[in-house]
């Protein structure tokens, strides 16, 4: 064996990972590996907590989107109790959840992955970040910094805490949104559409044309996609059921509670992190560039291939332009960042739908429970990927079984693959430099993991 | 004058970083008088060098080190003593950093008892090779808050802390002042009508809305949640969650206070305290479901440990 390249750790994304890359005797790729490098045991140490406080404890597995977390868990606590949310109480849910996605990928967008195409990948690494944004073009990066601070303040101020949030509960929401609230919230997610779809141009005239050729060669995997739909089939992130579709877009559609009969999670020797792959499709699990086995991906793709329309307006003519330029199933994985804004538009659109309902200010926001014994699945979709929670409790209502796919997870896999497929792209008779390795992590930035 | 940060994450769930991003434009006043060598979360410094072929473990030197997280596994221990050589003031940030927090919950277990659960889900597919071991740092014995493995000088509690506090916190340091947080209780920042003891004796779990009047009625016309007989923290509890001069987070949400600023002093022990408070004012402890969660910000400092579960609560 050659040399080992310890990239460690990845950087500007939201978890904690490391990559590997062994490169063989003539300096060519021979293997390359996502670590995920710690373990923190939510699935066992819940066990015993009782059922309602889940939602307040397992938020903890991510800062970045809790209010996933801590919303699966509530819908799964309902589940093992019984009760149905009150309408409002599932709206408000929503309308926090939806906020909460156009803030992350703002974020996700400028904070973490601009600087990769605003600087350029193979800038210095000193200046490739934020804030060499900030320096470079401080008014695009005051107008991104004050829309995202918007965002996360319309959720912090309603709900009173969102990092690690409180209010959703089981049987629905804690607090009702009064009339003065909506309107400023209304006013201020205006706004935010509006700058999303101000970045929507911006990145589909300064930032993908420019860089197409990376776009459809860096990382590029082929694999099948999971998300969530609604009945019609459009793209839903609160609720609906789950497809999850094949390379050649034939796919199955799922209740949330039946998860386990249609993805298995495998242990691999190099990560705590599991590898989920698609049980259903009976093929078993290959990370194979050239033939992949029971691999599929979530996240913003993921869920923009498997939908077959999206139901606000603007987001269904952007998804529109999308498919016409790349088909569908699209398996560039740098779209990722294409999708994302594509959603972003959705979940802006999604929010003023809510809180135009004329049921959002009632103030019969959460229904009464009772501790009892019983099984609840709760899943949302998550910035990250479709994110299941399963619960069991006994008759006291304390939990006995915890099961939770996180939405990045999903991905371990193809992201194991996407950096292969970078890796072998870029390193050749052991030759390489800074920008190359760059590259290879914004393969897996892409994913935003 | 400029003062070098550096910043990391441990066994950390990436909030508290989210949280100095919270600052929002503060934050750019922030970076006009600190120069950030190395943050994992936005920037690309590497420990192995920028090509990757280092062999030890690297992180530039800096005036202030921020930690968040707690420190759970070989690399964290590794990258944590590398901080601490490397800066001249360690923050602990958040409650995880200062007290284990929540994952620090696992302590009531083994790491065999952890892994055992997760490699063996429904949906694990178990092929009989045993439990990741190449390329990843070991576990340690246990989920450690940082100063039980390295000397931290300033503590900023929560989970995670307010923007306000860490604003606060960064501009003492750049101008060399003492950095003053709150140091009363949750319940010393609460308004709600407190009516004197002994009218409730147990505790209720919660399931439903406490009495609140309308929608829009103010905190200050609510009646204490611990009195309405539910469990409340808010005695046992650092204040300040709300940060400046706002009201505490969760009560102002119409939910009791968990505990997520940690004890009110550094080695205060949630549970007991809390145990002792309810005992004290004639409520019987037996109603709790159990007691373990009151330590679930709590846990480290060996607060928490295996076998703790079945023998205490
Ligand atoms: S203290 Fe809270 S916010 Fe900070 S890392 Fe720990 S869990 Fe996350
Ligand atoms: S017990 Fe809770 S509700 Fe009552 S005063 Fe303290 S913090 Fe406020
Ligand atoms: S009320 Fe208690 S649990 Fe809630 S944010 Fe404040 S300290 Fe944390």
């Amino acid at each position: 064996m050659g040399k080992v390249i310890n990239i460690q750790p990845v950087t500007r994304i939201e978890g904690h990972a490391s990559i590997s890359i062994e490169l063989d005797d003539q300096g060519d790729v021979a293997d390359a590996r996502v670590n995920i490098m710690s373990l923190r045991g939510f699935e066992k140490f819940v066990e015993g907590k009782p059922a309602e406080e889940l939602p307040r404890i397992v938020n903890r597995i991510c800062g970045i989107c809790p209010w996933m977390h801590h919303l699966a868990s509530n819908k799964a606590v309902d589940g093992c109790f019984g009760v149905t949310p009150t309408p409002t109480g599932h709206k408000l849910r929503e309308l926090m959840q939806t906020i909460s996605h156009a803030e992350d990928k703002l974020l996700h967008f400028f904070f973490l992955a601009a600087a990769d195409f605003v600087i350029g990948p193979d800038s210095d690494y000193a200046v490739r970040n934020v804030i060499g944004i900030v320096k470079a073009n401080p008014e695009l990066a005051g107008q991104v910094v004050k829309m995202r601070q918007m965002a996360k303040m319309i959720l912090d101020k309603f709900s009173r805490k969102t990092i690690h949030p409180v209010a959703g509960v089981p049987g629905g929401f804690a607090k009702p949104l009064l009339e003065e609230e909506r309107k400023d919230i209304l006013g201020k997610m205006r706004q935010i559409l509006d700058f999303a779809l101000f970045t929507m141009d911006f990145a589909k005239k300064d930032i993908f044309p420019k860089y197409i050729d990376t776009i459809t060669s860096l990382g590029v995997i082929n694999t099948g996609f999971i998300g969530t739909v609604d009945d019609e089939g459009a793209l839903n992130l609160y609720h609906g059921k789950l497809r999850l579709m094949k390379p050649d877009t034939s796919h199955v559609e799922f209740a949330p509670e039946d998860y386990a009969d249609y993805i298995a999670e495998k242990v691999v020797d190099h990560s705590y992190g599991k590898f989920p792959y698609a049980k259903v499709w009976d093929e078993g699990f290959s990370m194979d560039l050239d033939n992949p086995k029971g691999m599929y991906r979530a996240n913003t793709l993921a869920r923009i291939n498997v939908a077959d329309s999206i139901a606000t307006p603007r987001a269904q003519a952007e998804l529109e332009e999308f498919r016409d330029q790349f088909g569908r199933p699209a398996q560039a994985t740098l779209l990722y960042h294409y999708a994302r804004l594509i959603e972003e538009i959705y979940a802006c659109e999604r929010a003023i739908e809510i809180l135009e309902h004329p049921d959002i200010t009632d103030p019969n926001v959460r229904a009464k429970t009772e501790p009892k014994a019983g099984r609840g699945v709760g899943c949302v979709e998550a910035p990250r990927g479709t994110l299941i929670h399963d619960y069991s409790t006994d008759d006291n209502g304390l939990i006995t079984r915890a099961n939770m796919i996180v939405g990045t997870t999903h991905n371990l896999g193809p992201i194991n693959m996407s950096v292969n497929q970078a890796a072998r792209l870029l390193i050749k008779k052991g030759e390489y430099d800074e920008g190359s390795l760059n590259k290879i992590e914004m393969a897996v930035r892409a994913y935003d993991p | 004058m400029t003062v070098k940060v550096a910043s990391e994450w441990l066994n950390s769930c990436s909030g508290c970083e989210i949280s100095i991003i919270d600052m929002g434009e503060r934050l750019l006043d922030v970076l006009k008088v600190a120069d950030i060598v190395h943050l994992p979360a936005l920037m690309d410094n590497k420990y192995f060098g920028q090509l990757g072929d280092g062999t030890h473990l690297d992180i530039p030197k800096a005036d202030v080190g921020i930690i968040s997280g707690s420190i759970r596994n070989e690399e964290h221990l590794e990258v944590a003593k590398k901080m601490r050589e490397q800066c001249n003031i360690i923050i602990a940030l958040g409650t995880c950093a200062t007290h284990g927090g929540i994952p620090a919950l696992s302590n009531s277990y083994t790491n065999e008892d952890l892994m055992d659960r997760y490699y063996h889900t429904e949906t694990t597919d178990d092929d009989g090779k045993g439990y990741p071991d190449k390329e990843i740092p070991a576990l340690l014995d246990a989920c450690h808050a940082v100063d039980e493995k390295i000397k931290v000088d300033i503590y900023l509690p929560g989970c995670p802390p307010h923007p306000d506090h860490i604003f606060k916190a960064l501009v003492a340091l750049v101008q060399g002042d003492e950095i003053k947080l709150p140091e009363k209780s949750v319940c010393d920042t609460c308004p709600t009508i407190r009516g004197g003891k002994g009218k409730i004796t147990k505790i209720k779990r919660f399931l439903e809305a406490p009495e609140y009047g309308s929608a829009d009625e103010p905190l200050d016309k609510m009646q204490c949640l611990l009195e309405q007989g539910y469990l409340c923290m808010g005695p046992v509890t650092r204040g300040g969650c709300g940060g400046d001069g706002v009201l505490p987070r969760c009560i102002s949400a119409r939910v009791p206070c968990r505990g997520c600023y940690g004890p009110v002093r550094h080695n205060g022990n949630q549970r007991l305290d809390m145990l002792n408070a309810l005992a004290s004012n004639g409520i019987n402890i037996g109603s709790l479901p159990e007691s373990v969660s009151l330590l679930r910000f709590s846990g480290g400092h060996g607060m928490l440990r295996p076998g703790f579960k079945k023998k205490e609560s």
